[in-house]
């Protein structure tokens, strides 16, 4: 390792010699080091994961621990990524709550949660190892919330049998981000902070290729840096800044899923986008701000300008036998939950979205174009307050309401995506050697639709198990035959470059603007072939506009100039998601076609697959859904 | 509805910088971040700012704002009439890198100087055990989004740099607290938080505590009760000669560092 400090004050160089080197960009100006090398700040690592979010500092955690030299590069400040705000819990059948739960009532609630499309291996994984990730959480610091007797309590959400998150109040992504971002500081792993690679490098080994490297940037003096590294492990989250009313950062470029494409592995699922039935709509600012799914969990109805609880009129079929169908039956389950079935509220979240959809659609909405969220007519204010502080405190300063009072008005928001990177189940990955995924980079964990909590155990899971065996190919490897080559990093280093020599005039917000407008509108909850096949040729004419995109100001701290490089991200993802959304002709999950509105075996059994081809175009082909063990399946036939 | 927003806002980097004005359409409901985003998209595509969620969460966007510390995300524009003149400037205990955005490495190097939790083992059944009234004054602190406003002004580093290295900051007082007070913890670190960490700098004025956006109550219910426990251990003689004779208690299972 030639320097982990991560700080951009010091000069990362070889032992030879320090070269002088320019104060902001940071490139080598001495002249006979030019003439050798690519000049720019270099560093060598064992693991280098890109994110540092929920399961990029799993990862690191893990790989650290497996001996590896590990770095975390991430665009934000440390324990500032996207996982700081989930809200409701990790799930985890940890039986504290009922010992009724165990993994296998989870592996099912999942399974059927994503209409039996997840890889059934990652599902019985994670189903397996969450309580335990959980109890690692505690170990490191984390201060969950309790039952009576002690033990880390555990709460109801959609789709749950049980009461299985695990939880601090509604803040739960904040205890994560925290207690991860401590403990990896305690084992002094390196974080570069405010860094964003825009390209992983490979090189030629026994099996073909392998990953040798990685390109980026430092946000803060755009001078650029490069990792050289057997294994890269991709943490870098979802894609939901591609649509305008969304619940995710600026963060979420979908950085990771076009790296993997790029660097020639493959994408699954990408059709299935979730929409969190629940965010806010009013005021205009804070539209699709998310609220989380614990207030219903914790009693809260929906109701639509009749004042009526509607979710008893979209129970479907296929979630008939857990689903209570009148208001006395579900106000008991709170309560008893052995001898009641769940109130419609707590279905999944594709399928609550959608008759919320359904009810804005028929004129039953509230006056800014949601639904109502009632919790204040159910509860006492002491429990809200208590159960759902940071939605009391998100209500009272944003939106001027009362939650304990008043109902809130909520609509669908753009919240995650199930597609991403397809791996190995059991290691998180790539079918290119050295590339890793875990997270919601990842794709086949949750199927066509994700429970809510399902999430963050999910990081916790797959964070530690990519980290484990992406060190361990690293140490297997010995390094010895890693090369980064010269002029490849000069090459990235010109692309990223690109928007400053560009004299097109083309502004990256507009552009961003644009497509979000039509991912939102063609590409969106309901869809439609002629409207997603317009979708591409407008996603198509937006690439030839942002080839054209120039930007303002220099390369220190310029927003304007990361956003054009994160456009290319955004645009060939989007490009993805609306071939995907196109090919499949029916509707499951977070998938809903107009044109062909229920569910077909057929489809049932495949998986969409993309890869980029050498021409630059995604390239789509279909795989037969792997085959579940006969001793899991009969955990279907037996009904609840 | 809409108006034009009167702007200021700081513009330059470590190298100096001013005070730029500008007009911005804003529109009803909206947030301070959300003016600043519409300058950035149409008037200014460079301008450095920092933020994430936009939700009072992730405490990313702080900054000064008319010169008070405030997250640029929580700051609601109906709060101030239509012809006032907003001025946005960076926080000014950092060093600035470029307009709004300033080197809060600072608070990074004061994480990095806090012992670690240390727990006791596991019960026999694999879980721990803890009551909710014993973790629920941890989890007030723990409620710390990292905004670092709370840093920003505090006036033991504000204008006073020299104080940094032997200062870590209400952030990290509230830190050293919660983990004081965590039940299975098993480190001692009232001498660590009263040397290394400045505790006895905090003459207790409790600016940190009106900045703070998630209302922590860090004077009251972090640094002063630390505090306590400091003169405990330092001055309290039946305090000292108890836990050099009777190995027993909160304290008597916790190792100092």
């Amino acid at each position: 390792m030639t320097d982990t400090t991560g700080s951009p004050d010091t000069t990362g160089s070889t032992a030879a010699g320090a070269p002088t080197r320019h104060p902001m960009t940071g490139n080598r100006l001495t002249a006979d080091s030019a003439a050798e090398g690519h000049g720019f700040e270099e560093h060598e690592y064992d693991v280098v994961v890109i994110g540092a979010g929920g399961a990029g500092l799993r990862a690191a955690i893990a790989a650290h621990d497996a001996g590896a030299r590990t770095a975390i590069v991430c665009k934000s400040l440390l324990g500032k990524a996207h996982t700081v705000m989930a809200e409701g819990g990790i799930a985890a059948a940890m039986g504290n709550a009922y010992p009724e739960d165990n993994w296998k009532v989870h592996f099912r609630d999942t399974m059927r949660g994503g209409k039996m499309l997840n890889h059934w291996r990652m599902a019985e994984l994670h189903a397996q190892e969450a309580p335990e990730r959980v109890l690692e959480l505690e170990e490191w610091g984390a201060l969950f919330d309790r039952t009576s007797d002690g033990l880390i309590s555990q709460r109801d959400f959609g789709g749950h049998r049980y009461a299985r998150l695990a939880h601090v109040g509604d803040r739960t992504g904040l205890e994560m981000i925290r207690t991860l971002q401590q403990r990896a500081v305690a084992l002094g792993i390196d974080v570069f902070m405010e860094c964003t690679i825009t390209e992983i490098f490979k090189t030629p080994s026994d099996e073909g290729e392998r990953v040798s490297g990685a390109f980026g940037y430092w946000r803060e003096t755009g001078r650029f840096i490069v990792f050289k590294t057997p294994s890269v492990v991709l943490a870098t989250g979802g894609i939901g800044k591609s649509y305008r009313v969304t619940s995710n950062s600026w963060e979420y470029t979908g950085d990771g899923h076009a790296l993997a494409l790029r660097t020639g592995a493959s994408l699954i699922n990408m059709e299935f986008v979730q929409f969190h039935p629940t965010g806010m709509v009013w005021p205009p600012s804070v539209r699709g701000i998310l609220v989380t799914e614990s207030v219903r969990g914790d009693g809260g109805v929906l109701r639509n300008s009749e004042g009526k609880r509607f979710m008893f009129d979209y129970i479907p079929e296929y979630f008939k036998g857990e689903t209570a169908d009148n208001e006395e039956e579900a106000d008991r389950w709170y309560e008893d939950k052995t001898s009641n079935r769940r109130p419609p509220e707590l279905l999944p979240r594709d399928e609550v979205a959608r008759a919320i959809n359904s009810e804005i659609k028929a004129d039953r909405g509230s006056p800014h174009g949601g639904v109502f969220l009632d919790i204040a007519s159910r509860r006492d204010a002491e429990f809200i307050q208590r159960r759902l502080p940071s939605m009391y405190h998100q209500f009272k300063e944003l939106a001027d309401v009362d939650i304990t009072a008043e109902p809130m008005e909520i609509g669908p928001t753009c919240h995650y995506v199930m597609g991403g990177v397809e791996v190995d189940p059991d290691t998180g990955a790539s079918s290119v050697e050295g590339l890793y995924a875990a997270g919601e980079v990842a794709g086949g964990m949750h199927g066509s639709n994700r429970l809510g909590g399902n999430s963050l155990s999910d990081l916790l899971v797959f964070g530690n198990r990519a980290g484990i065996d992406a060190a361990q190919t690293a140490l297997k490897s010995g390094n010895q035959s890693l090369q980064v080559r010269d002029e490849e990093v000069r090459a990235a280093a010109e692309r990223a470059l690109a928007p400053f020599s560009i004299a097109g005039a083309e502004n990256p917000y507009t552009i961003q603007y644009n497509l979000q407008d039509l991912m939102q509108n063609l590409v969106g909850i309901i869809r439609k072939s002629d409207e997603l096949s317009t979708s591409l040729r407008e996603i198509e004419a937006l690439k030839e506009r942002a080839s054209r995109l120039s930007v303002e100001g220099n390369r220190q701290y310029n927003p304007g100039w990361h956003l054009a490089l994160d456009l290319s991200n955004m645009l060939l993802v989007s490009e993805c998601i609306a071939t995907a959304a196109l090919e499949r002709q029916e509707s499951r999950g977070g998938h809903t076609r107009d044109d062909f509105p229920g569910p077909d075996p057929h489809w049932g059994g495949r998986n969409l697959v993309l890869t980029l081809g050498d021409d630059g175009r995604v390239q789509l082909r279909h795989q037969p859904l792997p085959a579940m063990p006969e001793e899991l399946q009969d955990l279907f036939e037996a009904q609840p | 509805m809409g108006y034009d927003l009167k702007l200021r806002v700081w513009r330059g980097d470590a190298s100096g910088g001013g005070l730029n004005e500008y007009a911005v359409q804003v529109e009803e409901g909206e947030v301070v971040l959300d003016a600043i985003h519409r300058l950035q998209a149409t008037q200014a595509g460079d301008l450095a700012v920092r933020w994430n969620c936009k939700a009072g969460k992730c405490g990313s966007c702080s900054a000064e704002i008319n010169g008070r510390p405030r997250l640029l995300c929580m700051t609601r524009l109906a709060d101030f009439a239509e012809g006032d003149v907003i001025t946005v400037t960076p926080m000014r205990s950092f060093p600035v890198i470029r307009d709004l955005v300033t080197d809060v490495s600072y608070n990074y190097e004061k994480a990095r100087e806090v012992p670690s939790f240390a727990p006791t083992p596991r019960d026999p059944d694999g879980k721990r055990r803890m009551m909710q009234v014993d973790v629920e004054r941890g989890q007030e602190f723990r409620k710390c989004i990292e905004c670092f406003l709370c840093q920003n002004t505090c006036h033991v580093v504000r204008d006073h740099d020299h104080n940094k290295p032997a200062f870590a900051g209400p952030r990290f007082f509230l830190r050293y607290a919660e983990l004081d007070m965590h039940p299975l913890d098993t480190n001692d670190r009232r001498k660590l938080s009263q040397d290394a960490a400045g505790l006895g700098m905090c003459n207790i004025t409790k600016c940190c505590t009106e900045v703070c956006p998630e209302g922590i109550k860090i004077t009251d219910n972090a640094i002063i009760p630390m505090k306590e426990r400091v003169a405990d251990r330092k001055y309290d003689p039946v305090v000292w000669l108890g836990s050099k004779i009777f190995k027993r208690g909160d304290r008597a299972s916790r190792e100092e560092v």
